[in-house]
């Protein structure tokens, strides 16, 4: 970022940031809040989702906030009738084509724009089976909103393991590993760095979606607790979500200057020796002397 | 390095520095998220290139792959300096105002011409030359090593070639240049810190200083034994002299991980009493008088870790321990209370703040402030101290920050105590994959899709030489052992090289086949080179 900076307005207040400085950085810290979807702030924005757009004073359309850098003199407004308009369209579009159930930031955004899930009658929800290939992770692509968050965290804003991409156009346009193979015949490292940016929870863990088919997964209930991985030196930290004392899944936070908020397969997938009684088993004998 | 045994530099700076030499490590698989940010910064457009005799997962991502023969890191090292030095590329003004014994090393290395190394190294001169010209202009340059580099019969000589040539051209003590040696397991750091180590008290002050002695003599209230101890090779051979015949190991697993693992089960049967605190009851817990069942450090405790950037951070317990577990802390507070110690109990805050009292590198980190941001990166002297990004900062100040001038060592290549022979003619070498970790006793614990690492990978020229086929199973010998294993063909690995992981104790005892052959100062075991042999299955097993 250089050292020159620009002055503009955002919905009428005057703020002055560095060059490079994009509207929603400058938005957010003006606190005021534009709904994003494929914007993380540990990727680089691809400019898909089109929820975070705005109205910029002279320009002929919308802009997405979230790329666009501010300009000297600009005048932007975050929450005109138009964006509000093309917001809930974007959120209407979106819930046609998509399961997203289990997105809660994208349900709260559907109840605050009145957005009318039912208007784009039964074109073409997508039923496709999850895909469970392994004990790691599962992915349930009738939730995915093609954000291409998991395609970027693959590539190169994180792991450079560049084993999905999207495939197809249009409506047949779909997350998928070379050739379409099964994810453990895949390029795939299992890093789960996908899961963590995946804002519709397509990508989840495999014991999230076991306790949720058990009806057993209850948010309301867990706890995270931050820690420190117990493998490499590199000192990654974990956030691990517990319930019932059991670690039901694990993150990292997005912001975090070690991690960006990724881990290696071993962070993310290896801690089950924790509460896998077949390997911590002290005989009753060891216990004794251990009082 | 030059008195403190930590890495130099942050993670932060290899995203900006120039140039890159990973050396003797495959980051990529066994330190996957620094190696994120060593990836970020070959997309800012830096450089890197990989010293490894294998093209590793890390390797492939270098601009330029030196791939030496095992063992002969000190004739490329010495080499590049040299080179280094003939063209001209050194850094004068710092060599006069920083360093001492400049004089000797060149005439030291003199022997070392690029056709020596090119012969030794198996690397062609022109490679090693550009690679000694790419390090020594780089505005910024960092050499990062792992065990590639200190496992091997004379590691530390390794560790202090690589210094020279950052004591060569500067590129140490500065923001983005630095010596960074990545930490294999999680707290090794904290646990030299913290003293762990044979002659050094908490803070590296030495036990046969005596004002630092007395500091803690005073603060703990007991005179304590002012020699320095064992460390762990010198352990066994006390063993085997029958000078050591109590033991009591604490979440280490060696009757699995040692080098010649046969030798060192039988010296732990031989001891009068094995006293083994782990979370798991491990080979070595089998052997075990009496085993003291843990809880987990990182998931069922609070406390505090140190990493590879000299960062201390807080783990914390989120899970309640099976019953019958105590706290490492707990075990030992109680244990010396059954020695009639009135040993107070305790938390794990109170002992950090014990530790700040005496170790003044970590003294101005308190709980408070290691709860507030990302922890502290030590030397962190007081309260206000924001905590040390970069070490030896002071090569470049005026009076050295009051520091004697760093010295250049004289190191010779030998190449490894275990020669390849017609009898064992293959060199095995060891290392990590991605989704296991050590002796694999956590690893285990979880079903990884991506599992490998169990085979002996084998050069194709190799394969074809003995007639394998991919899968096959073979005998594979060293001269203290064999097991039998599966042969898994590579098309870029060379010729005369074997590899193999040491995750998988239960399905290969490899270390019946690793070198015990050790460092004299660091203690630390051949495992990056063995000789070996490979022989068809004949008949009925003969494994």
């Amino acid at each position: 970022m250089s050292n020159k900076s620009v002055s503009l307005h955002i919905d009428d207040q005057l703020i002055t940031v560095p060059e490079g400085t994009t509207i929603l950085e400058a938005a957010q810290s003006m606190n005021i809040e534009i709904p994003t979807l494929c914007w993380a702030e540990n990727l680089t924005p691809v400019n898909v989702c089109r929820l975070c757009v705005v109205e910029a004073e002279g320009a002929r359309t919308l802009i997405p906030a979230c790329s666009r850098t501010c300009e000297d003199g600009a005048a932007v407004k975050t929450n005109t009738d138009r964006v509000r308009e093309n917001r809930r369209m974007v959120l209407e579009l979106l819930d046609s084509a998509n399961d997203l159930s289990q997105s809660d930031n994208l349900q709260e955004l559907i109840s605050d724009y009145g957005a009318d899930s039912d208007r784009y009658t039964d074109p073409v929800k997508t039923t496709t089976p999850p895909k469970v290939e392994d004990d790691l992770f599962v992915r349930a692509y009738e939730r995915c909103v093609l954000c291409y968050k998991c395609v970027e965290a693959c590539g190169d804003d994180a792991q450079f393991t560049f084993a999905i991409a999207v495939a197809g156009r249009g409506f047949d346009a779909k997350i998928s590993t070379e050739h379409d193979v099964p994810l453990p015949e895949s390029a795939c490292v299992y890093c789960g760095n996908c899961i963590g940016v995946c804002p519709t929870n397509a990508l989840q863990f495999k014991t999230e979606f076991d306790m949720r088919e058990a009806a057993n997964w209850r948010p309301e209930e867990q706890s995270v607790t931050e820690t420190i991985c117990s493998y490499c030196g590199v000192g990654c930290t974990l956030e691990l979500h517990t319930q019932d004392n059991q670690i039901v899944k694990v993150t990292s936070p997005a912001d975090h200057s070690v991690t960006s908020g990724h881990l290696c397969v071993k962070g993310r997938f290896g801690w089950q020796y924790v509460q896998a009684p077949v390997y911590r088993a002290p005989s009753s004998d060891s216990e004794q002397s251990a009082k | 390095m030059f008195g403190a045994g930590g890495g130099t530099s942050s993670y932060k700076e290899v995203e900006e520095a120039d140039f890159v030499l990973l050396w003797g490590s495959n980051a990529r698989a066994a330190h996957p998220i620094y190696f994120h940010h060593v990836l970020k910064g070959i997309r800012n457009g830096g450089s890197m290139y990989a010293v490894d005799p294998r093209r590793t997962d890390s390797a492939k991502f270098a601009e330029t792959w030196l791939g030496i023969n095992v063992g002969s890191d000190i004739a490329l090292a010495n080499a590049l300096a040299r080179e280094i030095i003939a063209a001209d590329l050194h850094d004068t003004r710092f060599i006069e105002h920083s360093t001492i014994g400049f004089e000797a090393f060149v005439e030291h290395v003199e022997p070392y011409t690029l056709d020596f190394a090119a012969s030794a190294t198996g690397v062609d001169a022109g490679t090693i030359k550009d690679l000694a010209h790419r390090y020594a202009t780089a505005t910024t340059a960092q050499i990062l090593w792992t065990l590639g580099i200190t496992e091997h019969h004379n590691g530390v000589e390794n560790v202090l070639s690589l210094c020279n040539l950052a004591l060569l051209t500067g590129h140490v003590g500065r923001w983005g240049s630095g010596l960074v040696p990545l930490r294999g397991q999680n707290n090794v750091q904290g646990g030299g810190d913290m003293g762990a180590l044979p002659n050094k008290l908490p803070g590296f002050q030495d036990i046969d200083d005596p004002t630092a002695l007395r500091k803690f003599e005073t603060a703990y209230g007991v005179p304590l034994n002012p020699r320095p101890g064992l460390h762990l090779t010198l352990m066994f051979e006390a063993m085997a002299k029958r000078e050591l015949t109590g033991l009591y190991i604490i979440g280490e697993n060696p009757a699995d991980s040692e080098a010649d693992v046969r030798h060192t089960r039988d010296l732990l049967r031989n001891l009068d009493l094995l006293v083994v605190q782990d979370i798991f009851m491990t080979r070595t817990a089998e052997l075990a008088d009496v085993v003291l069942p843990a809880s987990v450090g990182w998931a069922e405790c609070d406390g505090t870790v140190t990493s590879s950037e000299r960062r201390v951070q807080r783990v914390r317990a989120a899970l309640e321990p099976p019953s019958g577990t105590r706290h490492d802390h707990e075990i030992i507070g109680l244990l010396a209370q059954r020695f009639g110690v009135p040993w107070p109990t305790t938390s794990p805050e109170h002992l950090w703040d014990e530790l700040r009292s005496l170790s003044p590198m970590h003294k101005g980190m308190t709980y408070t402030r290691l709860e507030q941001g990302e922890g502290l990166q030590w030397p962190c002297p007081d309260i206000n101290h924001p905590g040390t990004q970069y070490l030896h900062g002071w090569l470049w100040e005026e009076d050295l920050g009051g520091h004697d001038p760093a010295p250049f060592s004289l190191t010779n290549h030998e190449g490894p105590k275990e020669k390849v022979t017609s009898d064992y003619p293959l060199r095995l070498t060891t290392g990590r994959v991605l989704d296991s970790y050590n002796t694999g006793v956590q690893t285990r614990g979880y079903s990884s899709p991506i599992r490998s690492g169990v085979d002996l990978e084998i050069s194709h020229l190799d394969a074809k030489e003995l007639s394998l086929v991919e899968g096959e199973r073979v005998t594979v010998s060293s001269p203290r052992g064999s097991v039998e294993m599966t042969v898994s063909i590579k098309s870029d690995q060379a010729q005369g090289l074997a590899f193999t992981t040491f995750h998988f104790p239960e399905l290969v005892d490899l270390n019946l086949l690793t070198n015990d052959q050790w460092d004299p100062l660091s203690g630390t075991a051949e495992f990056k080179a063995a000789a070996i042999r490979i022989d068809k299955l004949v008949g009925n097993n003969r494994a």
